[in-house]
């Protein structure tokens, strides 16, 4: 329990860091930015491959 | 593992017969390394490119979804995915592997240089995508469409190879990328890893997480000898005894390899981080003559 308690103390940065993150993620697509990375994603990106 | 991931994020193979990329719903979702959307093979979106779109949309300013990705991805494991995760970190170490008759480990400007990469990523990710703007408010993926090697490599030429009509669209900026592309190819064989080194804005933005990230690596400061052999195996030229979670480490484990006293670990559940510089540093003063 003292090991866990000692794991979780020092690890506590990242975690908090890892679910602000989950936070972020679920706010994001309930508003709708999925959509917008999905629109991009499945045509060619003109700007990416150097075309456009 | 490199390549296995590799194969995972670009296991859409048919559109690499077809020309054409993959289409499904999946794509919602973004890789944590760098590989272009619009490569035949893709299975997810990029994060840097998700960045940008989602910077420049008229509709969106703060991209929550992909830096919340990001968080989640660097928070638990850092710079990792630059040592694992990536492929076109895979393609570069092989790249490296080509023999050289004088490769470059250091130069002078190099430590100068590395602060490039944080530049690019406030610029042309950030800043440009977001006041660069066309009439209705939508901003260009600048740093896909200026400077990225891997939009190139992985989307411009198979494309453009199997694809008639994008031959006939072929300009100025397609010879500039491949010019680009054509440099990191050769810089790979001279340095190690020169992309991920000093340009890549993903790498930047996952280094912010390397002190922090669940895994991590340890240094024990009572079994470290203070021989330098991790200082000497480590191709990112970082010093592991002065400090094992720095912001240049991909976590590739050749330090942890090299370490014969077993002083370095690595892992998710390795106990704090404290003391070790300090450790290290008396090791240092104990073997003087060692390090």
């Amino acid at each position: 329990m003292i090991r866990i308690r000692r794991w979780l103390l020092s690890r506590a940065p990242g975690l908090c860091a890892a679910l602000l993150g989950i936070f972020m993620m679920i706010y994001g697509l309930w508003r709708g930015e999925g959509e917008v990375v999905l629109a991009k994603a499945i045509r060619i990106c003109m700007e990416c491959i150097g075309i456009g | 593992m490199q390549a296995l991931w590799a194969l995972i994020s670009n296991s859409y193979l048919q559109g690499f017969l077809s020309g054409k990329i993959y289409g499904g719903r999946l794509k919602e979702l973004c890789v944590p390394g760098m590989n272009c959307y619009s490569c035949p093979g893709a299975r997810g979106a990029c994060p840097i490119g998700s960045l940008q779109a989602v910077i420049g949309s008229y509709k969106f300013k703060f991209p929550y979804y992909v830096l919340g990705f990001l968080f989640l991805v660097g928070a638990i494991l850092g710079r990792f995915v630059c040592g694992w995760l990536c492929p076109f970190g895979l393609i570069q170490d092989l790249l490296h592997k080509i023999p050289f008759p004088k490769k470059i480990g250091t130069f002078r400007g190099d430590k100068l240089l590395r602060k490039l990469k944080y530049l690019l990523l406030l610029v042309f990710v950030i800043l440009l995508p977001l006041f660069l703007v066309d009439i209705i408010g939508q901003g260009s993926p600048y740093f896909c469409k200026l400077i990225c090697p891997v939009g190139t490599l992985e989307g411009g030429i198979p494309l453009v190879l199997l694809n008639r009509t994008m031959r006939g669209a072929v300009g100025f900026l397609y010879l500039w990328k491949n010019v680009l592309l054509f440099v990191t190819i050769f810089l790979s064989i001279l340095i190690y890893r020169p992309f991920c080194k000093y340009i890549c804005p993903l790498g930047a933005i996952y280094s912010f997480f390397n002190p922090i990230s669940v895994f991590s690596y340890r240094l024990d400061p009572d079994k470290c000898t203070g021989c330098g052999a991790c200082r000497r195996a480590c191709q990112m030229q970082i010093d592991p005894m002065k400090n094992c979670n720095h912001l240049e480490c991909i976590r590739c484990g050749r330090c942890e390899k090299a370490c014969a006293a077993g002083a370095l670990k690595s892992g998710f559940f390795i106990e704090g981080l404290k003391g070790r510089k300090d450790g290290a540093e008396r090791s240092l003063r104990e073997s003087p003559g060692r390090s």
